[in-house]
């Protein structure tokens, strides 16, 4: 104790001047650092109020009309009685479609791109393509599904085309997704499946892909998540306002949550009763919106336990 | 009696792009022997045994000069199956790779994607497998589980017990013990000893002393170059090269 007191206080004659001045110093950025905490923690709970007010806002004006009516039965009298199933099972279609097109051909590409590609000049001008593909406005994908399936492939406004849309739409974020899962295997793994006399298309199929498929299919799920409520891609491609009951093939029009909501809020003739059919709808959608995420939410949390990472 | 040639290299060159990892490499493994490879980090030991098994083709840029011969058939040859010649030769890498799957289906692996369909037939090479890499007791009432909840050391030997079950003929072992304590490190290792009754291994190591103990022979490796291949008991008690001997007695390394 003597010893550490003697050179304390030998420092502080040595020095009395720096030593206050640090003491300042320390004071100064101790008082910047609260502040910037202080900052940050405002950030946060600004973009917390948000969220959380937009689903307060849309919860208590939507919740009042919910009830299994709405939830199963075909709207009445104008819009203005009855449910709004056909658009729930509408966008259930668009979203199941979309997965079955885009999961495929995501997963094929990803694997392309990840295994087999040779990494030269022309892949990474494909890459480029798929992120900036990522880029581009909803709209502008409703405008191409509108000339290529609906036009050009004489496909229609239906199921299909709209399908399609959601899909290309959701094709780059997949492509993505699927990439990092694969190239998240351990080179380990892969080489005791080679090792082991297997193929390189045998070790992708048997090793890599099923060590990497719950990545993919958060990946996947997220990315459908994102469309699902995407309005414009299937403005033009799918989606109407009023159906007699439920479509009956992939080439038929449908009702669809978002172009519902949008149609009521633009198009009612009695909106002080479609108004709140309205808020109804978006309740309905962020609730199957939030399911879808939160189903990847729990496929990723089921394989950290699997794998221990 | 001299034991018969497995394996032969002659004139070995070896390039990572424009680095030469090998310089003419010649030397014969023999049949139902261990061959050790020692020598320095990055003296080109694992490189060499990669090769046996072409394990380097998966690696962008390489290229090989020279001939590496088992049994006749010509391994670097272009026309030459590598899908049959790694059923022949097996591979244990230096981390335990388990797949992350249980542990019948780690065994089950090479029969699987070899075509075999036949349960029963598959189940008995399992555990047949299994007793053989002296696992089938610590394992045998949960072959279901995830491989991964193995040990490090159990995982070793799932590695080299999933290697027995296609039947191979040569094993290579690229420092299985690196990563693994000294009791699993000496059960490996007399694993090593019973398996060569009935297979040829070739095993990389650092550790000097699992060279004189595992070994028939050993080649003693130093920046791409093999400085020394011998009988284990004359490199390590009367090498002939200067080079051997200050290696052995920790002068450099």
């Amino acid at each position: 104790m003597t010893t550490n007191k003697s050179v304390t206080d030998n420092l502080i004659e040595t020095c009395p001047k720096k030593g206050s001045q640090q003491r300042k110093l320390f004071r100064l950025s101790d008082f910047t650092q609260v502040l910037g905490f202080i900052f940050l923690i405002g950030c946060i709970l600004v973009a917390l109020f948000f969220l959380g007010s937009i689903i307060y806002f849309i919860f208590s004006r939507g919740i009042t009309i919910i009830s299994w009516e709405f939830l199963t039965e075909v709207p009445r009298r104008a819009m203005t009685k009855g449910g709004v199933a056909p658009a729930i099972v509408g966008t259930l279609y668009l979203t199941l479609g979309a997965i079955a097109f885009a999961l495929p051909l995501g997963l094929a590409s990803a694997i392309y791109l990840c295994e087999y590609s040779p990494g030269n000049f022309v892949v990474n001008i494909i890459r480029l393509a798929i992120n900036n593909l990522a880029g581009v406005p909803s709209v502008v994908f409703g405008l191409f599904g509108f000339a290529v399936f609906v036009k050009l492939f004489g496909f229609g406004v239906s199921i299909l085309s709209g399908s399609l849309t959601l899909g290309i739409m959701a094709l780059p974020g997949i492509i993505s997704a699927a990439q990092e899962a694969i190239l998240a295997v351990p080179q380990s793994y892969k080489e005791a499946s080679l090792a082991l006399g297997a193929t390189h298309w045998q070790t992708i199929k048997k090793v890599v892909l099923p060590t990497a498929l719950p990545g993919i299919l958060t990946g996947v799920i997220l990315n459908i998540g994102r469309v699902a409520g995407e309005t414009a891609p299937i403005l033009f491609t799918a989606a109407t306002f009023y159906t007699r009951g439920y479509p009956n093939s992939i080439f038929s029009e449908v009702m669809a949550l978002p172009y519902h909501i949008y149609a009521l809020m633009t198009e009612g003739t009695r909106p002080e009763v479609q108004t709140a059919i309205a808020y109804g709808c978006a309740l309905i959608l962020l609730a199957l919106v939030l399911a879808i995420s939160a189903c990847a939410i729990i496929l990723r949390q089921k394989q950290r336990i699997t794998y221990g990472s | 009696m001299a034991p018969e040639t497995k394996i032969s290299a002659h004139d070995i060159n070896f390039f990572y792009g424009k680095t030469k990892a090998l310089k003419d490499i010649s030397l014969d493994v023999y049949d139902k022997q261990v061959t050790a490879f020692i020598g320095p980090s990055g003296c080109g030991k694992s490189t060499f045994i990669r090769l046996i098994n072409r394990m380097n083709d998966l690696i962008p840029g390489t290229r090989v000069e020279g001939r590496i011969m088992m049994d006749g058939l010509d391994i670097n040859h272009p026309k030459t199956d590598v899908v049959d010649l790694r059923r022949r030769v097996g591979m244990v890498f230096q981390k335990p790779n388990p797949f992350p799957k249980t542990i019948y289906e780690n065994m089950a692996y090479g029969l699987i994607i070899g075509g075999i369909r036949d349960k029963s037939f598959i189940e008995q090479r399992v555990v047949t497998s299994l007793k053989r890499a002296a696992l089938y007791d610590d394992v045998k009432d949960r072959l279901n589980d995830s491989a991964l909840k193995l040990s490090g050391g159990q995982q070793q030997r799932l590695c080299i017990a999933r290697c027995l079950v296609v039947e191979p003929e040569v094993l290579l072992f690229d420092e299985p013990c690196a990563s693994l304590d000294p009791i699993s490190t000496r059960k490996i290792e007399e694993l090593i000893l019973e398996l060569k009754k009935d297979y040829t291994i070739v095993i990389v190591t650092h550790n000097m002393q699992q060279a004189a103990r595992v070994s028939d022979y050993t080649a003693f490796m130093y920046l791409g170059e093999l400085i020394e291949y011998d009988r284990t008991e004359k490199i390590f008690t009367v090498p002939r090269q200067r080079m051997t001997e200050e290696y052995l007695s920790g002068k450099f390394g």
